[in-house]
């Protein structure tokens, strides 16, 4: 089976008031269909960055370098006519706020229509069937009812459903969701992520998770990528990486996180300082200010990512010594 | 026993809605349905539920911004809501408000200085010298130092700018702060360092906090009491301790049942509730029937009232099967 996304060295260059910034520095990938992976950090990391330039929607002025492979295709370098076809048809989007994902003043059976009329051809009529199916599909009650509504006329979860049928509407074969759950209560998360974890075993599509979440990224994705500053400091399969905690920024993450049981007054342990500015990141490690483990040469270069285990890597010239604190 | 700090009464907070038609009554939305606790001085209390459930109208409320359509709030015995303007505002010197979102509660176009002193401007027509020493004061109990009086919010992280907004809660020096989800628009390596300040903070001043967050986990470590709120009404309080580790209303065991768990590769069978109904429930019977798998003919006749599980009245639920519910194991 051929790969169905690879990225390499992906670097891509926005353009501030504050002057040029490396919003991804040499971020690589891959992915086949069927496969789940996680991108978590926090913001300002890129993992949003990474999504959009994949979906060639990054800010005027951006500028591009690396490579984005998807189903043999060289993206960076398509023209928006071309990425036209792909955004929406062989690849979807689930986007953060379902409210500004959905356009007020159409009903929501059209807007699900869009896309297959747009990228499929379908006719009025059958796009609006199609619609319909995909409806009950998401599991949206009433289905039949909620056609001819209008967002405003539903709660925050059911819009969600409607943007989860949007992105499904052409059968995509990479789902690229971007904090799908973040502004939704916690027993609505629950349902969005079982059912988008159910539409992709299903149908067999890439899954691309962008979450903050910890406890998201647990449940739901197979592989996981963390992002610090512009770059991949930590990859592997999920349960790997929850096991080694590799990074110290990985480490970090777990301890700050407050979880249920913790004894009234505990104290969570802190990252010192702050996440950096794109805009002048140090050269070497992007989490050197913040590293309690750091020595010069930390600050020299950026590291290459080091192996920690099967598939499992880290960018951290300190792993030896991580390993001895764990210990 | 001394009075407590705060006292909520009987609290109902109706909205009334534009008419819909000329001749129907116009329509209503109950916020909230009667809802009664006490927080002593220097303790938290955590507020959860759903959005919808009540939480952000119980913190207006209680911090006097809108009048109750019914019920009291009492701070050192003083009802808030029945105090002439003068009399409240000298009141509000004892009560102050932390907002979620440090981007949109700090005014952009004003120092850092003017902000923070703000309070003590308005509530006390304080003199520069006395605003300058004070705000400087603050600032250095959040962490931050003198040189950040004359910056404006731009130059300032989320966390920062949260800690400003708690320096300018503090300046008063407040009995009881409102929290109303201090800490969910921040990353979760800032949000420790926020969480860790409130806490020595309280330590220190002895501060009340009424806190308000949808994060099960970070009010169970912040807090020595919660209440669980749903469609205005208190279902479920307790200690947190009891309350997350042997919850006895099911919509408390349905928000625990669906916080993601830091296991990879474990997936829950089954939702744990269903999802919420946008129709209002009967006036009678519970609010919760709809969602419940423990539901009887009784729910849908009598909805239960807030009852002590426990002598001494350390949890209460409001469900008939509080008992069975209370039984079965639960995995935390």
């Amino acid at each position: 089976m051929s790969t169905l996304l690879e990225v390499t060295d992906l670097r891509v260059t926005l353009r501030t008031a504050r002057g040029p910034a490396d919003a991804l520095r040499g971020v690589s990938f891959a992915m086949q269909r069927g496969d789940t992976v996680g991108l978590i950090g926090e913001s300002g990391c890129g993992k949003s960055i990474t999504a959009l330039a994949l979906m060639g929607l990054l800010p005027d002025g951006a500028q591009v370098a690396g490579s984005i492979r998807f189903g043999g295709q060289e993206l960076t370098t398509l023209d928006e006519d071309a990425l036209c076809a792909l955004r929406g048809g062989r690849i979807g989007m689930i986007f953060q706020e379902p409210m500004t994902a959905l356009n007020p003043l159409h009903t929501i059976g059209r807007q699900i229509a869009e896309p297959l009329r747009l990228h499929k051809g379908l006719s009025a009529a059958a796009a609006r069937a199609e619609a319909l199916r995909l409806l009950q599909r998401v599991q949206l009650p009433q289905a039949e009812k909620r056609l001819d509504a209008y967002p405003h006329q539903m709660s925050g979860g059911q819009r969600q459903r409607v943007v989860i049928a949007i992105a499904l509407a052409c059968g995509p074969d990479l789902l690229i969701a971007d904090e799908p759950t973040t502004a939704l209560d916690v027993t609505i998360q629950r349902e969005v992520l079982d059912l988008i974890a159910e539409l992709v075993a299903e149908d067999g599509m890439g899954l691309l998770l962008i979450s903050h979440d910890l406890g998201v990224m647990a449940e739901t994705v197979q592989r996981m990528l963390v992002m610090y500053g512009g770059t991949v400091v930590e990859s592997g399969p999920t349960a790997e990486v929850f096991r080694h905690l590799a990074h110290p920024y990985t480490r970090g993450l777990f301890a700050a996180r407050p979880q249920l049981g913790l004894p009234r007054g505990t104290r969570l342990a802190t990252i010192p300082g702050r996440v950096p500015d794109l805009a002048d990141l140090p050269a070497g490690c992007p989490f050197a200010d913040r590293c309690s483990r750091v020595i010069d040469d930390c600050r020299r270069a950026l590291p290459a990512p080091v192996a920690v285990g099967p598939d499992h890597a880290a960018r951290c010239i300190r792993l030896d010594t991580a390993e001895a604190q764990r210990a | 026993m001394t009075a407590p700090l705060l006292q909520v009464e009987g609290l109902v907070k109706h909205y009334r809605l534009p008419r819909e038609r000329l001749l129907a009554p116009p329509p209503v939305v109950r916020a909230l349905e009667g809802v009664d606790f006490t927080l002593a001085a220097g303790r938290s209390l955590g507020v959860v539920g759903e959005s919808g459930s009540g939480k952000s109208t119980l913190a207006r409320l209680v911090m006097a911004l809108e009048a109750p359509t019914a019920g009291q709030v009492l701070l050192d015995g003083q009802d808030l809501h029945a105090l002439a303007p003068a009399a409240l505002r000298a009141a509000r010197d004892k009560l102050q408000m932390v907002f979620q979102d440090p981007y949109g509660s700090l005014d952009p176009r004003r120092t850092v200085l003017q902000t923070v002193a703000e309070p003590l401007r308005v509530l006390h027509g304080a003199g520069a010298a006395e605003q300058r020493e004070r705000a400087a004061q603050v600032l250095q109990a959040v962490g931050l130092g003198q040189e950040a009086l004359a910056k404006y919010p731009h130059e300032f992280s989320g966390g920062q700018r949260q800690r400003i907004a708690i320096a300018r809660a503090l300046i008063t020096r407040p009995q009881l702060i409102v929290a109303d989800e201090p800490v969910s628009a921040l990353d979760v390596s800032v949000q420790a360092q926020v969480l860790n300040l409130m806490q020595d903070l309280q330590q220190q001043f002895g501060l009340a906090f009424l806190f308000i967050s949808h994060d099960l986990a970070v009010v169970d470590m912040v807090c020595d009491e919660v209440i669980v709120l749903y469609q205005g009404r208190i279902v479920e309080r307790g200690a947190p301790a009891q309350l997350f580790r042997q919850a006895a209303h099911p919509y408390t065991r349905a928000l625990l049942a669906a916080v993601p768990r830091m296991q990879p590769g474990l997936r829950r069978s089954a939702p744990p509730v269903a999802p919420p109904l946008a129709a209002t429930p009967a006036a009678e019977g519970c609010a919760f029937l709809p969602r419940c798998r423990f539901a009887d003919a009784r729910c849908a006749r009598e909805r239960p009232l807030l009852r002590d599980l426990q002598p001494g009245g350390a949890h209460a639920a409001a469900c008939h099967a509080a008992e069975t519910v209370t039984a079965m194991p639960q995995n935390v």
